[in-house]
């Protein structure tokens, strides 16, 4: 068990700036996921942490401990691929107990360590097959066991669920949830699939060209996005964001007057997440908004429509509750959430005191 | 449309492969097998009898017999193993660099590695022979298999640097992450995952030492390989004669491809096991 520090590390390769000055620290035993677009920086900055790729400048500590210079073999992790990188040649009980036998550990710990991770992957019965008589959900449990036979102080996932098919990979989440809050190991977990990142992360970093654009809790990034980055990359259907000018400290909404917020410059975003939109009760005061599309998805109806002067609007209702008559071109009365209205400056950055 | 078509055409045409690829390789050593074992009349008959009768071992047992051809088979397994041996020190090792490493110039040493093929031995012979007299490798199984490692070891390099580029990285990496150094690595994972292929580029220089003849006799006067004796002695003697040693000739390479042929075909999947 150890922290994580990664301090101001920055990577190019030739030219292309791939990170700029990363900070990072992760607690001992926290869970932390990195998830971003393809191409932002977060499978490298993975990579220099387990020391697979050499960061320009800056350093990594596990533990007080710098191995900014060690090879991985020396950083005491143990990480699980994309495409599980299980040894074709070895049977699974010779995969999962690979990092055991190269520590030199005895035979007796290395049975105990590999049972134990068997049964926690169940993957037991698998034990003197060769990776290739295995489906892929059963390669992944191998490479997972691996990883957790030999008791890392950190563990290092990148995408790992990725080549799941769906229904497999919702399955694997909850079961990886249950074997790594078990282990209790200093996790960071690299994806683009932001169901994955918040569901199973203490915290989230969320990355994009090269830098961190905010880490908190999977609540704090799903309300309180701190750029337009955060909040149009999390959450689906993606916060809304609309582009609002400022006059004499009120907001026009399509119509409805909000009050500006503090730091409010000429124009204003204003960022709505679908379902903190209800439909305006008669006589109450409402902003119009045009509907062009109703698609229901199970539980909610997803309206997909424009607002406040052409800008694309889509909420979600509760397929239970009352519903406006669902015509495309037709023009429904909406209010937003006072509670939950995500102030930005026309940067796309959360202004200081908006909710 | 291939599915549209019947099965029995289609097996027809599979079968028809199969004659002409058989008959490509099995005709000749058998051609060569009739005339070995055939005695003096077969050699010279024509049309060849499909199943000749009168086949004795007689021409191969005097073939056999004839002073120094065991003495030669000798010197060309040891050639033969030796420029294996130095084909593989070299080849590997440039053939992991060539694939996982990129280095200025990686593209232009690729063509150099072919271009010393292009190079020709008979050029060459005379300024070796005299090196070689200087180093005193001249008339030694180390001298040829220099020469034939030198053929050698260009293919192996590039069937070496194909085969570890079709190894995935990640396997490589999940070694060192899991306690491997680089070099324990390349042991423990990437060369058992590329011994069949390694296995089929020993063959080639193996076989390809066993049959090479022309620097093989202007390297050597006592200490002939096979190929080079035979070509030495048996240019006078009759043809029964020449065809038993073509016969003998082929025997160890057959041999030998027989031995590591588990490894040439052993693909790690489910029909491995």
């Amino acid at each position: 068990m150890a922290s994580i520090t990664i301090e101001r590390v920055a990577k190019s390769f030739g030219e292309v700036r791939a990170l700029a000055e990363v900070d990072l620290t992760v607690a001992d035993g926290e869970f932390l996921a990195l998830l971003g677009p393809s191409g932002c920086g977060k499978t490298t900055l993975l990579r220099i942490v387990a020391g697979l790729e050499s960061q320009t400048t800056g350093r990594v500590l596990i533990g007080a401990r710098d191995v900014s210079a060690l090879p991985p073999r020396k950083r005491g992790l143990a990480m699980v691929f994309q495409n599980y990188a299980v040894f074709p040649h070895l049977t699974v009980y010779e995969n999962v107990a690979f990092g055991l036998r190269m520590a030199r550990a005895d035979k007796a710990r290395i049975a105990a360590q590999v049972e134990k991770a068997a049964a926690l992957l169940h993957i037991e019965a698998l034990l003197r097959r060769h990776p290739a008589q295995l489906s892929g959900g059963q390669r992944q449990r191998v490479a997972v066991a691996r990883a957790l036979a030999v008791e890392p102080a950190v563990l290092l996932m990148d995408e790992p669920l990725s080549n799941l098919d769906a229904l497999l990979r919702l399955e694997m989440r909850a079961e990886l949830k249950a074997v790594l809050s078990e282990a209790g190991t200093t996790t960071i977990y690299v994806t683009h699939d932001q169901t994955e990142a918040m569901g199973l992360a203490d915290r989230i970093a969320v990355m994009q060209a090269g830098r961190i654009e905010q880490i908190g809790s999977p609540s704090e990034i799903y309300d309180r996005p701190a750029t337009r980055f955060v909040g149009g990359f999390v959450g689906s259907p993606p916060m809304n964001f609309l582009e609002l000018p400022v006059q004499d400290g009120k907001v026009d909404l399509g119509g409805l007057a909000l009050a500006a917020p503090p730091g409010a410059g000429a124009r204003v975003l204003l960022g709505l997440r679908g379902e903190d939109i209800a439909l305006a009760r008669p006589a109450e005061a409402g902003f119009a908004f045009t509907l062009k599309v109703a698609e229901l998805l199970g539980p909610q109806v997803l309206l997909t429509g424009v607002a406040a002067g052409g800008q694309p609007l889509r909420i979600v209702l509760p397929a239970a509750g009352p519903l406006p008559p669902l015509t495309a071109g037709g023009d429904i009365l909406l209010k937003p959430d006072p509670a939950r209205l995500r102030w930005m400056n026309e940067a796309g950055k959360a202004l200081e005191g908006s909710p | 449309m291939s599915e549209a078509r019947p099965p029995s055409s289609n097996r027809a045409l599979l079968w028809a492969g199969v004659a002409v690829l058989c008959a490509w390789t099995l005709l000749p050593i058998y051609l060569l097998a009739l005339g070995a074992l055939g005695g003096r009349e077969i050699v010279s008959q024509w049309p060849k009898p499909f199943a000749p009768l009168g086949l004795s071992l007689q021409t191969l047992g005097t073939f056999l017999a004839i002073e120094g051809v065991w003495r030669a088979t000798w010197v060309s397994v040891k050639a033969a193993a030796l420029t294996m041996a130095m084909a593989l020190a070299l080849g590997v090792p440039a053939g992991y660099a060539l694939a996982r490493f990129r280095f200025r110039g990686a593209g232009a040493y690729r063509v150099l590695i072919l271009m010393t093929r292009a190079f020709p031995v008979a050029i060459l012979a005379l300024p070796l022979t005299v090196s070689f007299i200087r180093l005193g490798v001249y008339d030694t199984p180390l001298g040829v298999a220099l020469v034939h490692a030198v053929l050698a070891t260009p293919f192996a390099t590039l069937v070496c640097a194909s085969l570890f580029m079709g190894i995935p990285k990640e396997l490589e990496e999940a070694a060192w992450v899991f306690g491997c150094s680089r070099f324990t690595g390349f042991l423990r994972v990437v060369l058992p995952l590329a011994l069949p292929g390694i296995a089929a580029a020993s063959i080639f220089a193996f076989v390809l030492s066993w049959n090479e003849v022309f620097a093989a006799s202007v390297l050597t006067v006592r200490q002939r390989t096979l190929t080079a004796y035979l070509l030495s002695v048996l240019s006078e003697s009759p043809l029964h004669l020449q065809f038993a040693g073509g016969l003998v000739l082929i025997v160890p390479s057959v041999l030998f491809i027989f031995l590591v042929r588990r490894r040439l075909f052993a693909m790690w999947g489910i029909g491995n096991r």
